[in-house]
């Protein structure tokens, strides 16, 4: 992956820091719902618009979630505070944000990709998410708005923040990391990992320095990226945006840039000389979370397989490399494959089908019967493209394989009978039966697909092309 | 003692905190509060004295961890009448004057 240098002479390092909204059914601090969509403002109460005399208190479910994501990444689990993260902006009407700062409930963890390789993750930690704003006027963009429309129905929803080693080199890299991590949170059902409805979001940094040096160069941090695509080519400007830079003798500045996807270039939000200050302390409001031994015990006892376990599972009954199986494991369907393996289906073909020929899910297909349709194929009985729409039935309406063969008229062919059509043919078509013993490879190969596609016109697709093509070279050699 | 010139604690640094809280001070009060505020470190760094190395800070008072509540919906239904008490609401949503930029 990361081998292949995207600029010549330059590296370029990436961490990422990811927001993932926890699936609880309230908000962190409040009563009040936690859910997507619906009318303006309708999710709200006196917590979630920081009326005066509110007060938070943390939704167990929340807690729970972050220790499930912090067990999945293998972070440390540690005592944590809640602070108080100072901005003004209408986002957020107590302006404050509540969230964790020098002492995160998950520390220092890694996530392995499907390749093998670990990202270092630097911490998870809780925060409450803002409300949603609105710019009216000025083609929606900020500086020209007229003015400003606030739906607080997003305001205290639960955050995990998952900030990343700056271990990634490449797009790829960084493309691989969210989609193993957005995997890991669907699996545990810590969140619905939507980067399109925003319920994940990816802030990215990244700075370059020339290949073989160790030093970090100076940073940006890119914002407003939605999707895996954009991901990509956010990366990917930023970092020739900045080598340019150097290139040309120029400096690249500590600044916070915002990604238009429309433009595919990111933008100047912010120097380091203007950075917030958001002087943060702790929340008065809220005392420390040490969740206890006890706790992340049946926490870790509830967890679900994780997607690298899955991997290696099948990996060991396929007989393969676990990169491998991550299709398989990213389609939810190693269950299927491991069950059919189980009952004797060969792995191989197993893995094919899922890759080839299941892509819009295995919707009534179920293990024993996708394990008996393998057997018919390996076995010969049936063809790989009779396979195939075998499976399709399966797919479609369930039932036994065999059932379906015979439907369709794929019975496997008795091989005295398919030699006797072939020597039939032969017999009909003697200038043809010359090219095909007399003539070059070229002519030889031209001639084998008149006669196996005469086999095919006379059985009506049912004679295995494998077979016809053996009889016909046992035939020329007899000549 | 109220003390201008006090180490701990500029004017400048009083400025921008007044800013930061988009507080409006003048003069005066710039010369006043940057006395009052360097007392009260005067007074924080009397800890000083002590070897605390050992002592985690402190995020709370109270003697008390993990306060939690079941994640409940409830049933606070202030939609209409936070709505009604706004200056300005259009659509449903909170009217406000143009922001400048980005959230933070």
């Amino acid at each position: 992956m990361s081998d292949q240098a995207l600029i010549p002479g330059w590296e370029v390092v990436i961490g990422l820091e990811v927001h993932a909204e926890l699936a609880t059914v309230t908000k962190m601090f409040s009563s009040a719902l936690n859910r997507f969509g619906g009318e303006p403002n309708t999710n709200i109460d006196p917590v979630s618009l920081g009326l005066p005399g509110s007060l938070p208190v943390l939704n167990e479910k929340a807690v729970e979630l972050a220790i499930r994501v912090g067990l999945a990444l293998e972070c440390v689990i540690q005592p944590s505070v809640f602070s108080r993260k100072n901005y003004f902006y209408p986002d957020m009407p107590k302006d404050f944000q509540i969230s964790q700062y020098d002492l995160p409930i998950n520390g220092v963890g890694s996530l392995e990709l499907p390749d093998g390789r670990r990202i270092g993750i630097e911490r998870a930690h809780l925060e409450e998410d803002t409300g949603k704003s609105t710019h009216v006027g000025g083609g929606g963009r900020i500086h020209e708005a007229g003015h400003s429309l606030i739906d607080y129905n997003r305001a205290g929803v639960p955050l995990i923040e998952i900030v990343s080693a700056p271990d990634m080199r490449c797009a790829e890299d960084a493309r691989a990391y969210v989609s193993e991590l957005r995997a890991i949170l669907v699996a545990i059902g810590a969140s619905d990992g939507k980067m399109e409805e925003g319920s994940m979001r990816v802030d990215c940094n990244v700075s370059v320095r020339r290949e073989g040096t160790a030093g970090l160069g100076t940073r940006c941090e890119v914002k407003n990226i939605n999707s895996l695509r954009s991901l990509g080519r956010a990366i990917e400007y930023e970092a020739r945006r900045q080598v340019d830079l150097i290139e040309s003798g120029d400096e690249v500045e500590q600044q916070t840039r915002h990604w238009n996807e429309d433009d595919g270039r990111t933008h100047k939000l912010r120097s380091k000389e203007e950075a917030y200050d958001y002087r943060y302390f702790p929340e008065p409001d809220l005392v420390p979370v040490e969740p206890s031994d006890e706790w992340i015990a049946e926490v870790r006892a509830a967890l679900p397989m994780l997607p690298r376990e899955r991997r290696r599972r099948l990996a060991d009954a396929a007989g393969v490399e676990p990169s491998d199986t991550a299709l398989t494991v990213e389609r939810g369907m190693d269950d299927l494959a491991v069950d059919a393996i189980a009952a004797g289906a060969d792995a191989a073909r197993v893995l094919v089908h899922i890759a080839n020929n299941l892509a819009d899910g295995v919707g009534k297909l179920t293990a024993a019967p996708f394990a008996a349709l393998v057997a018919m194929e390996t076995g010969g009985d049936l063809t790989a493209t009779q396979a195939k729409s075998v499976l399709a039935d399966l797919v479609a309406s369930g039932g036994d394989p065999a059932t379906h063969a015979s439907t369709h008229g794929f019975e496997a062919m008795d091989t005295s009978e398919l030699e006797a059509l072939v020597d039939r043919l032969i017999a009909d078509h003697p200038d043809d039966w010359a090219g095909f013993v007399g003539g070059d490879d070229k002519e030889r190969k031209k001639k084998a697909g008149f006669f196996v596609g005469q086999v095919m016109k006379a059985t009506r697709g049912q004679a295995d092309g494998r077979i016809v093509n053996e009889l016909l070279a046992r035939r020329s050699a007899e000549a | 003692m109220t003390s201008p010139e006090n180490p701990r604690l500029s004017r400048e640094d009083v400025a921008h905190v007044a800013d930061l809280a988009r507080l409006a001070l003048t003069d005066d009060e710039l010369d006043a509060f940057t006395g009052q505020l360097a007392d009260v470190l005067d007074h924080a760094a009397d800890l000083d004295a002590l070897d605390l190395d050992d002592v985690p800070p402190m995020a709370n008072p109270f003697p008390l961890v993990n306060v939690l509540r079941a994640d409940e919906p409830g049933n606070d239904d202030v939609r209409a009448e936070v709505l009604a008490a706004a200056p300005s609401v259009e659509d449903g949503r909170f009217r406000v004057p143009p922001v400048l930029g980005e959230a933070p």
